[in-house]
């Protein structure tokens, strides 16, 4: 089975979501690294590149696939993972600690869904 | 409907993840990629390969046959011998890419992409010559490929030696492993030296647990088709649909060492006459800056377009990206470095030697 800390929110396209006060943290859903498999390659926007609600900011690359990510707020990126462009195989090990970017200026949400209805997602998909 | 293979509840107990590739649900990968390539590279790895097509020539005119229908030259060619040929349409193109076994003088194993089974036999039985009868045994076939350094040892858990072929590209039928009839053949898609061992539904099953047991201690774990893949890549080989197909002839693919011009007639013979010196070529490409090439990405030099990735991956062992690609020939020499178009971002890569790794 999956995880999918409760209290975060997630995207239909599988994509986390935490706020921390103004700043909301971005990335993949265990489902989502499970789906692609070894993760070898991130392709991240740069700090103060504005992101929009629904539309891809970055790429994943898996051994077998690559895969858009797209961003669940409109709002301007103002810190990426480092880490994690050095290392993507941190997003298979632990991918709700391997966040890919942090925006602020939010101006727009897309709808996002809890844990249970995120889960009940990913076992139809599954 | 996607058919199953007589190893499908296998790969289930083994928690492979099935997907659908050419018609049979197969697993892509059990734990990972990376892991299965590897254990290839370093121990060993044994794969279903039970949706590879069979078809079987027989009758006193199955060598004339053959040689009419492919490109390769099967006269004099040894019994337990394998060979390989593409088979051309009459424009030069490549209807697929296949493995000969000779077991008698009128009686021949062809072995052929799963995906281009049923095209193969419609092309064959249209073109075999008197006296020659074909037939389609896929489905009563299951087929495993063990392969790595470790692949000798493994079978010789089970086998003596003189049941074991010891050259490349030779077979042995009728191999008894554990009470099911086996043929094996020195052959792999992976770059490693291994074996393939051919049987009935039933008994490959059999086989298939026996080697997962007694492998153990050899390293030997399940691979998936993500891992087949990335291990033909790094090893340079061609993929039908990919380094070749139906418009691309077995010169631009580097695939010449398989047609045998001298021979006096066969399927496409006149066109590639025709065609002359192929004016693209397959050459490997390996990335100079980050990202992962894939196939169907076009390559430029400057502005101008000069070909295209047919195949892309990164590379475990290399821990980076490479790639086959039809390219012109001009731009094809060593470290001639390009552009790669990877979803509209330029990333820079250099032709490389192929095979990009070599036992």
């Amino acid at each position: 089975m999956f995880k999918n800390p409760e209290e975060l929110k997630y995207a239909k396209t599988h994509e986390w979501l935490k706020e921390e006060g103004d700043v909301c943290v971005v990335g993949l859903t265990d489902y989502a690294q499970d789906s692609l498999g070894d993760i070898v390659f991130v392709n991240l926007p740069a700090v103060d590149d504005e992101v929009k609600a629904g539309e891809s900011f970055g790429d994943v690359e898996s051994v077998k696939a690559v895969s858009d990510v797209f961003s669940p707020v409109t709002g301007k990126v103002v810190e990426i993972n480092e880490e994690v462009v050095d290392n993507p195989a941190l997003v298979n090990e632990d991918p709700y600690g391997a966040w890919l970017i942090k925006v602020a200026e939010v101006s727009e949400k897309d709808e996002l869904i809890g844990s249970e209805e995120y889960a009940a997602l990913c076992e139809e998909e599954h | 409907m996607e058919l199953k293979t007589p190893l499908y509840d296998e790969h289930v107990l083994l928690k492979g993840k099935i997907v659908p590739f050419a018609g049979y649900l197969l697993p892509v990968q059990y734990e990972g990629v990376i892991k299965e390539h590897l254990a290839v590279r370093k121990e060993c790895g044994m794969f279903d390969v039970s949706h590879m097509g069979e078809i079987v020539f027989r009758g006193e005119t199955a060598l004339a046959s053959l040689n009419h229908i492919l490109t390769n030259d099967f006269t004099n060619m040894p019994l337990g011998k394998v060979r390989y040929s593409l088979m051309c349409n009459s424009n030069g193109g490549v209807i697929d890419d296949l493995l000969v076994y000779k077991f008698a003088d009128d009686y021949y194993y062809v072995v052929v992409n799963a995906s281009n089974r049923h095209k193969d036999f419609e092309h064959m039985k249209n073109n075999i010559l008197e006296g020659t009868t074909i037939e389609d045994i896929s489905d009563s076939i299951g087929q495993i490929a063990l392969q790595g350094p470790n692949a000798e040892a493994v079978m010789k858990t089970l086998l003596p030696e003189e049941s074991i072929p010891q050259k490349y590209y030779t077979a042995i039928e009728h191999v008894d492993i554990d009470g099911t009839d086996c043929m094996i053949s020195y052959t792999g898609y992976t770059g490693e030296k291994g074996y393939e061992i051919y049987t009935d539904n039933e008994g490959i099953v059999k086989v298939w647990r026996l080697l997962l047991e007694k492998g153990k201690d050899f390293g030997l774990i399940p691979c998936g088709l993500g891992a087949r893949d990335t291990l033909r890549l790094e090893a340079g080989m061609p993929l039908y649909g990919h380094e070749m197909n139906d418009e691309v002839t077995p010169f631009e693919a580097d695939l010449g060492f398989g047609v045998k011009m001298a021979k006096e007639e066969f399927i496409g013979k006149k066109a590639l006459e025709e065609k002359g010196e192929p004016k693209i070529v397959r050459a490997g490409l390996q990335i100079i800056d980050k990202g992962v090439m894939r196939e169907h990405q076009d390559i430029y030099v400057g502005d101008r377009l000069v070909g295209h990735t047919s195949s892309g991956t990164y590379s475990p062992l290399l821990e980076t990206s490479i790639a086959q690609a039809l390219i012109e020939k001009e731009y094809s020499g060593l470290d001639t470095v390009v552009e790669v178009d990877i979803r509209g971002r330029r990333v820079k890569a250099k032709v490389v030697k192929m095979p990009f790794y070599d036992r």
